[in-house]
């Protein structure tokens, strides 16, 4: 709004003062203001005028021509062009990841000889030699054992085997490790709080650069198949915010405005989730949920869009061959009754507990590395982690694996095609036809088998996990996550269903479980724990719900996994409000501003500075200052704004300067502008008087003045002022009593404050 | 840095059409279709899969299974307990992705290996061992962005272009240090 109202009044005054360069100088903006530091948060109120201006501009302009007609639809378009862009990118490079990924996965055990491109299941996909018994054999696919010694079976193959499993391993991951150490350092860890601190509106240079992009879609191939207990979903949001801001950088609208920049990295992380989980809807609401600070009704449809053609174009690379996004979907139409409630229930205590287990742990272990000595040797640590993960993996078939097939297995119900081991049932042979499904019966040696295996790749899948995350390669937690509640699901669900078998005559069981009738899913069981377990760690709730159900694509188990997902969510904040994502941006110190009420009676005086034995604020007059003097009073302080009043004497009120903005603007004036020298007088007000001819030049900068800066009365609750903070997004917020400028209070003071009330190390928040 | 950023996203976008146009052109590739029909046990005959190239139409257990097993009326028992399922996959595609992913790869891998090991080596040789000390000393061993680039640009007279796209590469260079400074050597994010 100010810097409309100086351009329509600039011309009168120029004209009056008869300084051509001055107008020239005014006219044409200061290169790079408007623009923030690194490390530094941005002013939404500010963005959002600047928006609205050129918005007003374009309006006004485009009766003018047909060309600016044209300009005016082409930047009312650029909002959608911006999406669907992000959704074909995303969704190609979720293609390329689950691709790559699939292959290099199964290169750790063997190779396809007919072509070397082809994973485990493409390669015997037209093979008519597979049997019934061993469905996934066939000649062409060879394990490296089979293909070097010619033996497949016997002790030798056996080490030689996991010889080289443990040795690809360790390979991947010290690939990735390397590649993110050398070229994109951003590109390690989840990305998750770090984009939501970034969409609440900080400034981390270079974390959605192109090389972060390359980068992290690399080496995300590289960790994942290099058999960590990591997923691709966390990292695949950053990879979509990545691309977001590679198309923003093509539009102005979007490159030159931080406030406008977030709406659309908002959408790119529902269309990575929608990606990630094949859910284009649970990604919006998982963008609205967990991500997001800023998000309008304009922002929702465009994410929705943006999803939508993401999860479209992944679908139509059909990465899985299944024509379905993820490697899990499962499909089933049992019905579940009543009762079964009870061990949902206690799945979703389990998952409240793991998650705080794994918050506690991991938050510790990464301070660990944060402060100690660990943090020095961050390529050895992921090679030992790899090393100790593949060393323990190999033997448990279960871990061995890529996760995202075990969850597929464990989610899986019995069907009578199946061949695994979990679904080694005795078949009853008094019963005149075999059965279709396999409901009600005994399990044989193979499920009990099966048990104990799972329990141990449950333990070491917890212990494991919590090293995990926070290393140094593109790492997620969903995967993980699920994985863990998965087991613990499937091994309830096989317990509860052994129960009714044994104990048909138990008045529970009596009316739910006829013999013979299909009673007992254990796949719903597994998934049930899965979106407990999930919601344990991150504490969502309606959009981890949302994405379950697009995963089944069945509305019935809704209830079930709404019990499991609030229960997890209840006992998970018995034991600590933060999920894990805020505990990352609280142990990193990231200026993020929560939603949580804040409940202490402080007043904004109790917070503002300066306090009051310090020196008193700097400020700068309206028409009394020097060019010299300003310089003077940057280079002494480190403020990043300074208020400007009326004068000295009445410390009125007029505006605030932001630091960077007078640093641009002196030096091209003193660059550009002739006779502006170490005398000259800085203006703020809205015509410069005349001036007898011996006097320097002065030097107008109305125009990065800031004429509506927020402010409020000293005795403001500081309940408030935290609420406007949030709420509108403020940088910082003058302090005033009766009219006169007594103070400031920033961002840095509002989260210093509710540190320090919180009783934890205020000077842990990092801010310039 | 718009043009270039321009240039970035045709590329990308040109990609993203010929990912999409050769997944067109093979999705009528015979060996990408398939009808595979499990059947299991009945009576004495063992469980057995069959797979077939067959349309979706066509994609059921009379058509695909071959030779039947059983006689007569026992077919449609048979038949009745098979599942048949139609698949579909592009083998282009696949091969396309693997093939670029480990080209981009390999470029990146030989990229890391001439920063880290070969330009140190070719540094030593050009500028002798003094400025070697004397760079060695405000950078280390550890980081491969060493200032070679304001030596070597310094010491060779350039055409315009090529200062330019120095002038990028090293900007670039100062923001990866300045990355790993913060994120390995400080921890100040990412940790």
């Amino acid at each position: 709004m100010a810097e409309a109202e100086v351009i329509s009044n600039a011309t009168p005054s120029e004209e009056m003062n008869g300084a051509g360069n001055l107008m020239d100088f005014l006219d044409e903006p200061i290169p790079d203001v408007g623009t923030y530091e690194d490390f530094h948060t941005i002013d939404w109120l500010r963005e959002k005028s600047r928006d609205t201006d050129r918005h007003r501009k374009i309006r006004k302009r485009r009766k003018e021509s047909i060309w600016e007609f044209v300009k005016s639809l082409l930047d009312a378009w650029s909002g959608w062009v911006v999406m669907l862009l992000i959704g074909l990118l995303s969704g190609t490079l979720a293609g390329v990841i689950d691709l790559a990924v699939d292959w290099m996965t199964d290169l750790k055990e063997g190779v396809c000889l007919s072509a070397f491109w082809y994973s485990h299941e493409q390669c015997c996909w037209t093979s008519n030699e597979t049997t019934f018994a061993d469905r996934d054999k066939c000649p062409q696919w060879q394990k490296w054992a089979e293909l070097m010694t010619g033996h497949s079976a016997g002790a030798g193959a056996y080490v030689l085997n996991y010889f080289l499993y443990v040795l690809w391993a360790l390979f991947f991951s010290f690939l990735a490790v390397s590649l993110v150490r050398v070229f994109a350092p951003y590109a390690c860890g989840s990305g998750i709080p770090e984009i939501k601190t970034i969409l609440s509106g900080f400034i981390i240079r270079g974390y959605l650069g192109k090389w972060t992009l390359l980068i992290k879609t690399v080496t995300l191939v590289l960790a994942v198949s290099s058999g960590l207990s990591l997923g691709k979903e966390g990292p695949l949001v950053h990879v979509a915010c990545c691309c977001g801001n590679l198309f923003c950088s093509l539009f102005s609208k979007y490159s030159k405005n931080e406030g406008k920049r977030r709406e659309v990295l908002s959408a790119a992380a529902a269309a990575g989730v929608s990606v990630a989980f094949g859910a284009p809807i649970g990604g919006v609401l998982f963008s609205l949920e967990e991500v997001s600070y800023y998000f309008p009704l304009k922002t929702l449809w465009r994410s929705f869009f943006a999803a939508l053609v993401a999860a479209f174009t992944l679908r139509s690379i059909n990465p899985f061959g299944n024509n379905r996004l993820v490697l899990f979907y499962v499909e089933y139409h049992t019905p579940w009754y009543m009762a079964e409630l009870v061990p949902f229930i206690l799945l979703g205590v389990f998952g409240g507990l793991w998650g705080t287990l794994f918050i506690r742990g991991n938050i510790a272990w990464c301070r660990r590395r944060k402060t100690t000595r660990l943090g020095k040797y961050p390529v050895l640590e992921v090679i030992v982690v790899t090393g100790i993960t593949a060393i323990l993996a190999f033997p448990n078939p279960y871990t061995r694996r890529s996760t995202s097939e075990l969850i597929s297995e464990l989610f899986n119900d019995c069907g009578a095609f199946e061949s695994s081991q979990l679904c080694d049932y005795i078949n009853n042979p008094n019963m005149s036809r075999p059965e279709d499904d396999i409901p009600d019966r005994p399990a044989g040696p193979g499920v009990y088998n099966a048990l104990w295996q799972l329990a141990l790749a449950l333990i070491f899948k917890i212990v494991i996990t919590i090293f995990t995350f926070g290393m140094k390669i593109p790492s997620g937690l969903f995967i993980p996550s699920m994985a863990v509640g998965a087991i613990a699901g499937r091994i309830v669900g096989i317990a509860v269903e052994q129960m009714a078998y044994h104990h048909h005559e138990w008045i529970i069981f009596k009316n739910w479980c006829r013999p013979g009738a299909d009673c007992v899913t254990p796949g719903l069981y597994a998934m049930v724990g899965a979106a407990a377990c999930l919601g344990g760690v991150t504490r969502m709730t309606v959009s981890l719900v949302v994405i379950m159900f697009e995963l089944t694509g069945g509305l019935e188990y809704i209830v079930p996994l709404m019990a499991a997902a609030v229960t997890s969510k209840w006992v998970a904040d018995a034991f600590g409000k933060e999920g894990i994502y805020e505990a990352h941006i609280r142990l990193n110190g990231y200026p993020y501003l929560d939603q949580d009420e804040f409940t202490h009676r402080t007043l904004a005086t109790d917070v503002m500075r300066p306090r009051r034995n310090e020196p008193q604020l700097s400020v700068l007059t309206q028409d009394s200052t020097t060019v010299e003097d300003v310089e003077m009073l940057i280079k002494e302080t480190d403020y990043n704004g300074f208020p400007v009043v009326v004068s000295r004497e009445s410390e009125r009120l007029i505006g605030f300067v932001q630091r960077r903005d007078l640093t641009l603007a002196i030096k091209t004036a003193r660059q550009k502008q002739d006779g502006v020298v170490s005398n000259s007088v800085v203006y703020f007000t809205e015509d410069a008087p005349q001036l007898p001819a011996s006097n320097p030049q002065p030097l107008k900068l109305r125009r990065i003045l800031n004429l509506s800066p927020f402010t409020v009365t000293d005795h403001t609750p500081m309940e408030t002022v935290v609420d406007i903070f949030r709420k509108l997004g403020l940088r910082q917020c003058l302090v005033t009593r009766s009219g006169r400028l007594l103070g400031i209070i920033t961002k840095k003071d509002v989260l210093r404050h509710m540190a320090q009330m919180m009783n934890q190390d205020p000077g842990s928040i990092m801010f310039n | 840095m718009a043009p270039l950023s321009v240039q970035t996203g045709v590329s990308l976008v040109t990609i993203i059409c010929l990912l999409l146009a050769t997944q067109a052109a093979e999705a009528k590739n015979s060996e990408d279709i398939r009808c595979k029909c499990i059947c299991p046990p009945y009576k004495d005959i063992e469980g057995q899969i069959y797979n077939q190239n067959v349309s979706l139409k066509d994609c059921i257990c009379l058509h695909v299974v071959e030779p039947m097993p059983v006689e007569g009326k026992d077919v449609e028992a048979y038949c009745l307990r098979c599942e048949c399922k139609y698949e579909e996959r592009s083998s282009g595609t696949i091969k396309g992705t693997i093939i670029i992913y480990l080209s981009v790869l390999g470029l990146l891998l030989l990229y890391m290996v001439y920063l880290t090991l070969l330009e140190p080596i070719l540094k030593r040789r050009l500028f002798g061992h003094s400025q070697l000390i004397q760079s060695d000393d405000d950078v280390g061993d550890q980081q491969p962005f060493a200032n070679a680039h304001d030596v070597l640009s310094r010491s060779r007279s350039r055409t315009n272009m090529l200062n330019k796209v120095e002038h990028a590469q090293q900007r670039w260079r100062r923001q990866v240090q300045e990355q790993r400074k913060s994120v390995f050597d400080r921890h100040v994010v990412l940790s």
